[in-house]
């Protein structure tokens, strides 16, 4: 086995040595864990909750479906708005089917905003 | 077991000789990581002490975890109501061992100057094994440090056979300690009588 022959021999051996170095100290305590240290679950110390407060309920509750409203009119408000903004900068300088697509596009979110006006989405309650 | 005298002729030689309770002992006493947990104005001192100016950091103390789970040292900075006894007895029984108290000032002591207060715990060693208590109202962060210095020798000194060992090698030692309840005029039960030995006052 000479290194001339085996180029990546080092490498190789590096490698192995950067495993162990990492690998050993987990195995070690591990072991000492294992063999040593007694454990001693109980029912405060496999409690999921760490504020000292003792947990209530299930954590799989259902969120109400209902949110997707928020959704479609945050993107109504919101995104309507990043659009706008550039297409108001470009405007002198729009053709005349750029400024017809982007038509179409705000009359889309804006068939939303009425959908969800009439729905009374946006009242109050 | 090697003995001090032949230790010390070994280290002038340049020779150092250890054993592992040693090693594990220095480990433990160098890195001890407290929950931070401040209740009242102890909380304050505990905070200045972690600071620049007193530096915690000196004796690998810094390490402040927000989750029980990763901490070591529980410091009882501060008033202990009867409303947050059984949290801080939670949060100690959710500790991985060893595990060591400060109660940090009067309040955490014994009540302090809230101690005829109808809420307010007259000492959180009626709950939880104190390991070092610091006297103060509340106490400058030297104290604090100075605190931590004597729980660093106390763990130097423990053992890792016999009674004295520390928590994590003996099984007999609990690991969970009773939470007391709201009860209709004071926590249920009002003191664990396991951990609490008043001292006698002898007229």
């Amino acid at each position: 086995m000479d290194a001339n022959q085996h180029p990546y021999l080092v490498l190789a051996l590096l490698m192995a040595a950067a495993v162990a170095f990492a690998l050993g100290p987990l195995a070690a305590a591990w072991a000492w864990a294992r063999f040593y240290s007694p454990a001693k679950p109980g029912k405060d110390k496999n409690g999921i909750y760490e504020c000292g407060l003792e947990s209530k309920g299930d954590a799989w509750i259902q969120f109400r479906s209902e949110y997707y409203l928020y959704a479609i009119i945050f993107l109504v408000f919101d995104v309507e708005t990043i659009f706008l903004l550039p297409f108001a900068v470009a405007f002198t300088s729009l053709s005349a089917g750029a400024f017809v697509a982007i038509l179409v596009f705000l009359l889309l979110l804006l068939e939303g905003l009425v959908w969800a006006w009439r729905k009374g989405f946006l009242v109050w309650k | 077991m090697i003995e001090e005298g032949l230790k010390s002729e070994l280290q002038k030689q340049g020779v150092y000789v250890t054993t592992l309770e040693d090693l594990y002992n220095w480990g433990r006493a160098n890195s001890i990581w407290p929950l931070t947990f401040g209740l009242a104005c102890c909380a304050i001192e505990m905070m200045a002490a972690s600071m620049a100016r007193f530096d915690l950091a000196r004796f690998g103390a810094e390490v402040f975890r927000p989750s029980p789970r990763q901490a070591d040292l529980m410091i009882v900075a501060g008033t202990v109501t009867k409303k947050m006894a059984p949290l801080v007895v939670r949060l100690y029984n959710q500790m991985p061992e060893p595990k060591y108290v400060i109660a940090m000032g009067s309040c955490a002591i014994s009540g302090g100057p809230f101690k005829q207060g109808y809420n307010v715990l007259k000492g959180i060693d009626r709950y939880l094994p104190v390991d070092v208590s610091i006297p103060g109202c509340p106490p400058r962060p030297e104290a604090l440090i100075h605190a931590l210095m004597t729980l660093q020798q106390k763990i130097l000194a423990q053992k890792l056979t016999g009674p004295d060992r520390p928590g994590c090698l003996n099984a007999a030692v609990p690991g969970e300690f009773p939470v007391p309840a709201y009860g209709e005029h004071d926590l249920e039960p009002s003191k664990n009588p396991q951990i609490w030995h008043p001292p006698l006052i002898k007229r």
